[in-house]
């Protein structure tokens, strides 16, 4: 089984015909993805992906048209959180914002948005969401992943992918690899995915890749403590980062003594989670703990 | 992005919110000028001179080459102002903030002596556990907040706002009561906290702070000092504030990565890393500490670096004096292996390898990538994981 998405999942990609985006809604149709609908302002009527998918002005428009029942914003940073409120308004059920560099105040309006509406939000500023050989969502290299037994939840896009690949090689695979991304404002957060990950019962084992700055890790550990059974493998990056300097993410910063990878490290091992030495021991810790 | 007291108190005067009268010096005569202007001004012969740095602790802190001298120093008359200002500038402040080299003092602000009857905290920032912007106050001003918060956190209050309301009244005078402020005074504060947090979201402040918050002898409620931080991604829509970037307090290496849109940290270590993606940059400065060595930089390429942006990436790591050795590692998803190859032998060619360089490559293109630079008879080592990477590396340098 898989959490979020898988073979009936509908796609529609916010911003197709730009660069990126109509890269990547290619790659995820060659996957196998079924990508039914592209969403860009004042291009409805015309086709992009070589024709493949048709474009409409709206995503109300899409949704009716083609059934669509998940969203990926591919939309540039000054009108990305407007394209995810317009998804949530058309109560997609999933939406999945990959644009890097959203303005925090306009993420704030988006989160309050959301509260008390239908759709749940993956991101902004992360790799997406892949279900092996059924869906890919995002940007994520699809070749490394393959179906399997592991969730795998992460705040960072390579560190993901080194993840990933560690568990293909091992043969443990993937039931889902979720990107939650690396802004200090956004959608689902670790607790979310846990949760998914807990109740899914073909997932064996849960591998949890945090960050420093904000306190997401420490809340999933938490959940860890009183609710999950499964083995869990984490890891922290960022142990070497000095306090005050932003680390590429926008939320991986340690302010005010907060944040810490120390603090993070100290309530997932209180949590019985196993923590990975390096980011190149994150696969074999798992197969220490499933064999 | 950090900017300098005196600019954040423009940016709020512009904004409505109280500040002193003030005005910024380059030079001692300068100096002299602002603080005659306020004297006449004000009818007061009081007036402060501030160092203008991008850090705290400015009025405790001590110049290397005056000792016994503050950051921050109240003088009597213009001509006073002038023998202070010939002190302070291009003289090295150290601070708990700046760390042991101290920063050069280039700008002072002149500003008109207050008469101080109540010193308060007040800051905004986001609240990342709720997404919501906080109002924070405490009656404790002047204070190091951080030891505040530690010591005795009952004493700082805080105020979470729904982005759908902005700031409501009652919060404003629930704040205001709470910091011990009556009758007019309080009444002061309310319309403080209304253009202080509207300040906040249009400036697209990270952290707004204002400390010392001042209470006047007549209840006035002003900002005496100011500092701001701000979005940075954010700062498309803001080209004034972008303009008020000061050159002297940024790392050079850091701005010509941001020339190159390439995300660049220095730190003190010796280790040069060049990755992609800023979790797994970080995860590979982790790994050079886990082996006894420390990363003289984080660096991320990002997804859609071209063989310019590598090469560039690559002589900016290769012009840190401390350097002993390099260690790319790129996973490549959306970053192609051979382009990254491509880039780091264009570099080497180019500048030059005095360091040894190990290179891991995983991912899209990787056999192309690996054969690439086992052609380029160039010294490069070659690594297949992360951890095979790091260690081979940290022993190259020891």
């Amino acid at each position: 089984m898989s959490v979020l998405v898988d073979k009936n999942t509908k796609l529609l990609v916010q911003g197709i015909t730009g660069k990126t985006g109509e890269f990547h809604a290619k790659l995820s149709i060659e996957y196998g993805t079924s990508v039914v609908a592209g969403v860009v302002p004042g291009k409805g009527g015309s086709t992009a992906c070589d024709g493949r998918v048709p474009v409409f002005d709206s995503v109300a428009e899409a949704v009716e048209a083609t059934g669509a029942n998940a969203s990926v914003v591919f939309v540039p940073p000054p009108f990305a959180a407007d394209a995810i409120i317009e998804s949530v308004a058309a109560e997609v059920p999933l939406v999945i914002a990959i644009t890097e560099g959203i303005p925090v105040n306009d993420m704030i309006v988006v989160k309050r948005f959301l509260e008390g509406r239908a759709s749940r939000l993956i991101g902004p500023n992360c790799p997406g969401v892949i279900t092996p050989d059924q869906c890919r969502i995002g940007i994520m290299p699809g070749y490394i992943h393959k179906p399997g037994k592991i969730g795998v939840v992460s705040r960072s896009g390579t560190l993901t992918y080194e993840a990933v690949h560690q568990l293909t090689t091992l043969g443990l695979g993937q039931t889902t690899a979720i990107g939650i991304g690396g802004d200090p404002v956004n959608g689902t957060n670790f607790v979310d995915c846990l949760t998914l990950f807990n109740e899914d019962p073909e997932c064996h084992g849960i591998v949890m890749i945090g960050e420093i700055g904000g306190a997401a890790e420490e809340a999933g550990a938490a959940f860890i403590k009183d609710h999950v059974k499964k083995p869990v493998v984490g890891f922290i990056a960022g142990i070497s980062a000095p306090p005050g300097k932003r680390m590429g993410h926008a939320g991986a910063i340690i302010s005010g003594g907060k944040g810490t990878a120390e603090a993070k490290l100290e309530a997932l091992r209180d949590a019985g989670v196993k923590i990975a030495d390096t980011p190149s021991d994150i696969g074999s810790a798992m197969a220490s703990l499933i064999g | 992005m950090k900017i300098h007291e005196y600019q954040a108190k423009d940016l709020l005067r512009d904004a409505g919110v109280p500040v002193p009268l003030s005005q910024v010096a380059f030079t001692a005569d300068e100096a002299r000028a602002a603080a005659q202007t306020l004297i006449e001004k004000t009818g007061n012969d009081v007036v402060v001179v501030k160092s203008q740095i991008h850090a705290g602790g400015r009025g405790k802190g001590r110049f290397k080459e005056h000792p016994d001298l503050g950051g921050v120093k109240v003088v009597k008359g213009a001509d006073a102002a002038k023998a202070m200002a010939e002190q302070m500038l291009g003289s090295t402040l150290v601070t708990i903030q700046t760390g042991p080299e101290g920063k050069v003092v280039n700008r002072l602000l002149i500003e008109q002596g207050m008469d101080i009857a109540n010193e308060l905290y007040l800051a905004a920032t986001l609240d990342r556990d709720t997404g919501r912007i906080t109002l924070m106050g405490s009656s404790e001003g002047g204070m190091d907040i951080e030891e505040v918060a530690e010591t005795h956190p009952e004493k700082i209050l805080k105020i979470q706002i729904d982005p759908a309301f902005g700031l409501l009244g009652y919060q404003g005078r629930e704040l205001a009561k709470g910091l011990g402020l009556t009758g007019k005074t309080a009444r002061k504060m309310t319309g403080f906290l209304d253009k202080f947090y509207k300040a906040y979201v249009a400036l697209d402040c990270a952290l707004l702070e204002i400390n010392p918050l001042l209470i006047t002898g007549a209840g006035d409620v002003i900002a005496l000092d100011a500092k701001a931080t701000f979005d940075d991604n954010a700062m498309y829509r803001h080209a004034n504030i972008e303009a008020l970037r000061d050159p002297d307090e940024e790392d050079p290496a850091e701005l010509e990565a941001k020339s190159w849109d390439l995300s660049y940290v220095a730190l003190d270590g010796t280790i040069g890393c060049m990755v992609n993606g800023a979790g797994l940059a970080m995860a590979t400065m982790d790994i050079i500490k886990y082996f006894g060595a420390e990363p003289a930089n984080f660096l991320d390429v990002g997804g859609g670096a071209t063989e310019e942006r590598v090469t560039a990436a690559f002589k900016i790591i290769t012009k840190d004096p401390q350097l002993k050795g390099i260690l790319v590692n790129i996973f490549g998803g959306i970053m192609k292996c051979d382009t990254i190859a491509r880039g780091v032998i264009g570099a080497v060619k180019e500048v030059g390898l005095q360091v040894p360089l190990v290179v891991r490559l995983e991912g899209t293109n990787v056999e192309l990538g690996k054969k690439l630079l086992d052609e380029s008879d160039l010294k490069i080592t070659s690594a297949g994981s992360l951890r095979e990477a790091a260690q081979k590396i940290v022993e190259m340098t020891q």
